[in-house]
């Protein structure tokens, strides 16, 4: 009897030892392959977003070098995140044009969805931009422009001329269309939305002025 | 031996099919086939997973003790898919976009724990490859008939969004069949998904029992 007992121990044992092996490698892997492919992957994210700023507010509107002329700001209630989000500034012989401003929806269907938000100096918005996301494949994903046209409602709108109780999906009593099964995807990309306006909005001088780490 | 590796294609395509006979994998398959361009890229995002993980399954199948293959299997496949979807992201990035959405389905997959576990675990390297490829291939037919069949019924179209894969020349592909303002929800939402898969089951089923 004891003698099963011992034979099952050193049974249990050698398994437990294998799968802990089989664990570290597939995570050591895994971590070396995360080391390896952060930087590139962080590049590659910052060369899309540049990319998609010109979607947002056209080459010809402003003349300053866009790429070098940005900040980094943190608000965690109206950007979403605990980290610095960066900025870009546009300008036009010298006045201020408009900005892009990067924002977090922390609350989306499969977790965070990064986003460009482009405003004017007048706090219009000229455009949204999904950056990243996680959201249902056709469903939640509708919210990339290459997927529908579903993020140009955001064009022209402002906190003037839609008042706070506009900022919600037609179904929730607001002025926007939803998503053919997607109800949390939208919601949270309005509310991100809004919440990146009222950040310009009291913060407009900061988010323009000459203070400039990206030189 | 060519008959029998024959016999593994046929039976991953047709006779032993994953998603009509097996009807594994349903999770993504029924989420994902809104469209016949989302389908195919699922099916081929989930087949080159399959290939990687019966492969690796195979040639390690000596040094995994019987009792915890599984736990085993499951560590093998996520880290596969998480290595897959991080080299993606950092040097395919234009695919990542389109496939990335896609890639973290994968791991929900029955499909691939199913293969490791009947088939790689018990054959050899080259035998589990083709068992891989056929099997990713059956799965993919099936979804991009889902996906085709959904695609025509709810919005009117055939090939919608084939750009984001093949890129610019390939917006002319979409075919629109009518146009309506309203789609028909009933066949892009899951219940169209579970009812489209069932006539596809039972029409496998006809053919089947006719030979």
């Amino acid at each position: 009897m004891s003698n099963l007992i011992y034979e099952l121990r050193q049974a249990s044992l050698k398994n437990g030892i294998i799968l802990g092996l089989f664990a570290l490698v597939s995570t050591g892997l895994i971590a070396a392959v995360y080391l390896i492919t952060k930087d590139k992957i962080a590049q590659e994210v910052e060369a899309s977003v540049a990319r998609r700023l010109n979607e947002i507010v056209l080459k010809t509107e402003y003349d300053n070098d866009v790429y070098h002329d940005c900040k980094f700001v943190t608000n965690q209630d109206l950007l979403g995140s605990k980290e610095p989000q960066k900025v870009y500034r546009m300008r036009n012989k010298n006045r201020d044009y408009a900005i892009i401003l990067s924002t977090v929806a922390p609350d989306g269907y499969a977790g965070k969805i990064k986003l460009i938000v482009g405003i004017y100096r007048d706090g219009s918005l000229a455009g949204v931009r999904v950056t990243e996301h996680k959201e249902t494949p056709g469903l939640g994903d509708k919210i990339d422009r290459e997927k529908s046209e579903w993020i140009e409602q955001f064009n022209k709108r402002s906190l003037k001329n839609s008042p706070a109780a506009m900022w919600k999906v037609k179904k929730d009593g607001g002025d926007f269309d939803a998503l053919t099964g997607a109800t949390i995807t939208p919601r949270a990309i309005i509310n991100a939305v809004y919440k990146a306006l009222g950040y310009y909005q009291h913060h407009t001088d900061v988010l323009f002025n000459q203070d400039n780490p990206c030189q | 031996m060519k008959n029998e590796q024959t016999q593994i294609i046929k039976q991953g395509i047709w006779s032993n099919n994953p998603a009509l006979v097996q009807l594994l994998g349903l999770c993504p398959l029924l989420a994902v086939t809104g469209t016949l361009i989302n389908g195919l890229v699922l099916g081929l995002a989930t087949t080159f997973v399959l290939v990687g993980s019966n492969v690796t399954v195979s040639v390690l199948r000596h040094h995994i003790p019987q009792e915890i293959r599984i736990p085993v299997f499951v560590m093998l496949i996520a880290s596969f898919v998480t290595n897959v979807q991080l080299l993606m992201n950092a040097f395919a990035y234009e695919l990542y976009l389109i496939l990335g959405i896609f890639i973290p389905l994968i791991v929900t997959n029955c499909v691939i724990i199913g293969r490791a576990e009947v088939f790689a675990s018990r054959h050899s390297p080259l035998r589990s490859l083709i068992d891989g490829v056929s099997q990713g291939i059956g799965f993919t037919i099936v979804l991009v008939i889902l996906g085709g069949a959904r695609e025509i019924i709810g919005q009117g179209t055939i090939l919608d969004g084939a750009h984001l894969l093949l890129g610019e020349w390939a917006k002319n592909l979409k075919v629109s069949f009518y146009l309506t303002e309203q789609k028909f929800l009933f066949a892009i939402l899951p219940p169209g998904a579970f009812i489209g898969l069932g006539l596809l089951v039972a029409l496998k089923n006809r053919l089947t029992s006719k030979n």
